[in-house]
């Protein structure tokens, strides 16, 4: 028995492990995706050069997280069966239709028309080029559309009825299964998530190179200002709505999902006059108590109920052996709730520096804007970590035990492969973080040499190679103006 | 088997066919991106190198998309297979999603850096070679049959089951062949030294190609009673010696196409050919079943109305697909930079 839970455990860790790595690269690239449709959009609309600049600059970067999310995607593609065999026999026939239109509308979309978007701008004329930009971005979308319909089905589970023989999950209506309960707000909160998460490090980006220019005593390029310019403006919009539709997701988990709120909230006990809304607290299973609480009265059930006095279940409604596990998701969720806040505040504080005319004379704005390059991104792995953890001890909520999901797996073959995982994608995607810093090291330019035009070997337009970068450094290579 | 309900039977038959469509597709595209990988590790020169990562570079993802449809597809449609087979080929799977990072990063990677550029070339032969012969050896351990607890709906076997001299010779002619695909391809997409040497290749590829092929299939019906069946008892001989003969066939007018005509893409076309007719034998030797002798396709179907869902997407994206990738490849069309000097 204890083998056979070392295996889940082992189990649980390799898919928490590779699904974590892999949903740093969709974040980032469903919202790259149409930053660089807009981009190639602005420059066939208005012929200026910097929308150009800027989608050269980012294709290339796009390029990168995007191979590194096709690799880690197929990895998850292929676990569902090597390690969660039970599961797959038993929701496959539910969930294996969603997943089979995923792979049908996105991801042959996404690769079909990648090619022509980042080798084909001379081969297919600009029209073409952009509708095959178009059609990638469309493809990431499609893709989160799919997979959270999945994922949700797995949290809310909803349109099926169980087969008595064999114990699977039957489809009984296709419409409620693909738009269960708890889908529009995870698809919104997740796709919003993913376009601040780009929003942000673009801005970073971008901020970066102001700090830099400044300190040396240079103009800064246009391309610079437009990339810092649009990153802000996403920000001071998406984020409040971010924040509000967070909070349509809070409530309906509540409904659904009461236990992960709890979690969440850190309400081990129910309150029948109005909850607190704990700020900081050590949550202790054992005892069932939260240390060191630190709370605002009433005001978790404002912000759960929309009423100061609603009374408000706590985890002692709840079986033992249903509760998920406090510590993690209390924590996660307050570091992304903080991060939310804090997105927020660089919004607010860029339409003021925008407003007084020094959006990019602010170098406190700037290095704010910097500091939080990867804020997305880990805002989105602590929403995922709240949303899974929370969710446990079943795979398919309250109907399928995580326990009882598990391939029938020897813990030294699952160990054997978790350890392989780990020192592959810590030594790959780490080389290709790496890769994407130095592009991002260097600002944007103008018109960028493509490899034909220095060196007589092949051609590849979406590679900077050392023989451009050599190009780069020629004087005549710099942006107007810098 | 519900063979009686007409309608879900033909289903189960359709998605049977999906998925080995998407799977053969996925062995001829991908195969010879592959197949290239490893031909790197013979071809030192940087310039010829690039050239021939170039030529695949645009096209390579959406090769490599062909094999999460054929997983998400049996996924989809035949939940029980995919729950009995993968734990079976545990690890040449792991293997090879582990190889495909390296295969798939070293695209980009490899243009990014100066200094490890030999780093990320050795990633993307190895990553090549170690996928190929994982993939191979797959489907040798498919072929020669895996434990199941029909009852539990688990598989039952040991984690090394799969590693069998039967299946590892299969992983090696997976490997030998796809390099014949990777070399023919390259005839078409490149001239001048390159191409002169791959057809010197292709050669040596082709007659090692064909030699698996025999020893595979003379082994293979030796593996189960239903095999040897399947293809020598009483007229079926002439099937098996039919195929044979059409693959022998194939194999002469390559070497013609390679050598006497020197064409530059019938070589290509004539090795899918070959890996065409090797799936259908391939299909033969398994139907019904998915999991050879234990489970057939209507025992691991998802219900009717799941395949039913899928099918209507399937039947109008599949074309639409087949169309833009098939733009694609002609956007792309004719030799790698023709008009670089590298004569």
């Amino acid at each position: 028995m204890l083998a056979s839970f070392d295996a889940v455990l082992l189990a649980r860790i390799q898919f928490a492990f590779t699904v974590s790595f892999h949903f740093l690269f969709p974040a980032f690239t469903i919202g790259l995706a149409s930053y660089l449709a807009v981009l190639n959009g602005l420059w066939l609309w208005t012929k200026d050069h910097k929308y150009l600049d800027l989608f050269r600059y980012w294709v290339k970067i796009f390029a990168l997280a995007f191979a590194m999310g096709v690799v880690s995607g197929i990895v998850m593609s292929y676990q569902f069966g090597t390690n969660w065999s039970v599961f797959s026999d038993k929701a496959g026939p539910v969930i294996g239709a969603p997943m089979a239109y995923e792979v049908l509308s996105a991801f042959f979309l996404e690769a079909g028309f990648l090619g022509i978007m980042l080798f084909g701008r001379e081969r297919v004329g600009p029209g073409l080029h952009m509708a095959a930009t178009a059609a990638v971005a469309f493809g990431t979308f499609f893709s989160a559309f799919w997979i959270l319909s999945v994922n949700s089905w797995m949290q809310t589970p909803a349109g099926f009825s169980i087969d008595p023989d064999t114990g699977q999950f039957l489809p009984e209506n296709f419409w409620e299964i693909i738009f269960n309960p708890s889908f529009p707000y995870r698809l919104m909160h997740t796709v919003t998530a993913a376009y601040l998460t780009t929003a942000f490090i673009v801005g970073g980006v971008a901020a970066f190179h102001l700090l830099r220019r400044r300190r040396r005593g240079e103009a800064v390029s246009e391309a610079t200002k437009t990339m810092f310019s649009m990153a802000m403006w996403m920000a001071a919009i998406v984020a409040p709505v971010q924040i509000f539709l967070g909070d349509l997701h809070g409530i309906n988990t509540l409904e659904h999902q009461p236990a992960k709120v709890m979690a969440m909230e850190g309400h081990y006990e129910s309150h029948d006059h109005g909850a607190p809304l704990y700020l900081f607290g050590i949550p202790n299973d054992e005892t069932q108590t939260l240390d060191y609480a630190v709370g605002i009265p009433k005001l978790s059930s404002l912000i759960l109920k929309h009423d100061l006095n609603a009374p408000l279940d706590g985890l002692d409604t709840i079986p033992d052996d249903e509760q998920p596990p406090v510590g993690i998701v209390f924590w996660s969720f307050r570091v992304m709730v903080a991060v939310g806040f804090a997105m927020l505040g660089i919004g607010a504080w860029s339409l003021w520096a925008r407003w007084r005319g020094r959006l990019f004379e602010a170098p406190w704005l700037h290095r704010a804007a910097l500091a939080m390059a990867p804020s997305g991104l880990i805002a989105v792995l602590a929403g995922w970590i709240t949303t899974e953890v929370g969710r446990q001890p079943y795979t398919i909520y309250g109907m399928l035990r995580t326990a009882e999901s598990a391939a029938p797996l020897d813990a030294a073959a699952v160990g054997t492969s978790l350890i392989a995982f780990i020192v592959v994608y810590f030594a790959v995607f780490g080389a290709g973080t790496f890769y994407i810093m130095r592009l991002m090291s260097r600002p944007p330019v103008f018109d960028e040499p493509r490899l034909k035009d220095v060196t007589k070997g092949p051609t590849r337009t979406a590679g900077i190679t050392p023989a451009i970068e050599e190009a780069m450094r020629r004087p005549d290579a710099a942006h107007p103006g810098e | 088997m519900p063979i009686a309900e007409g309608v879900a039977f033909d289903l189960t038959f359709v998605w049977g066919f999906l998925i080995a469509f998407a799977v053969l597709i996925y062995v001829v595209l991908d195969g010879f991106d592959l197949g290239l990988g490893m031909l790197f590790a013979v071809e030192p020169e940087r310039r010829h190198r690039d050239v021939m990562m170039n030529s695949v570079a645009p096209v390579w993802d959406g090769n490599e998309t062909w094999l999460v449809l054929g997983g998400g597809g049996l996924f989809a449609a035949f939940p029980l297979a995919y729950a009995l087979i993968l734990p079976a080929l545990y690890a040449p799977i792991i293997a090879m999603l582990l190889a495909l990072i390296f295969r798939g990063v070293a695209f980009e990677f490899r243009w990014r850096t100066e200094r490890w550029r030999g780093v990320w070339d050795v990633a993307f032969i190895g990553g090549s070679a170690v996928a190929a012969l994982s993939q191979g050896i797959a489907l040798g351990a498919l072929l020669q049959g895996i434990t199941i607890d029909k009852a539990a709906r688990a598989y039952a076997g040991g984690w090394w089951d799969w590693l069998t001299p039967f299946s590892v010779t299969v992983g090696l002619a997976v490997m030998v062949g796809y390099m014949l695909l990777g070399a023919t391809w390259l005839i078409m997409k490149t001239d001048g030294e390159l191409q002169d040497r791959m057809r010197t290749r292709a050669w040596i590829l082709g007659v090692a190609t064909v030699a698996f092929i025999g020893a595979v299939s003379l082994w293979t019906p030796f593996l189960q009673e239903g095999y040897f069946v399947r293809w020598f008892a009483g007229t079926r001989i002439f099937l098996a010696v039919l195929v044979g003969a059409a693959v022998l066939g194939l194999a002469v007018l390559m070497f013609r196409a390679l050598h006497v005509h020197r064409h530059d893409y019938w070589p290509f076309m004539l090795a899918l050919a070959m890996f065409g007719l090797c799936f259908v034998g391939l299909g033969i030797c398994m139907f019904p079943y998915i999991v050879p002798t234990e489970v057939t396709l209507w025992e691991a179907a998802a219900p009717y109305r799941s395949q039913l869902f899928m099918i209507i997407g399937a039947g109008i994206l599949i074309p639409i697909i087949l169309a833009y990738t098939g733009y694609a490849y002609w956007v792309f069309r004719g030799k790698v930079d023709p008009e670089a000097g590298y004569h």
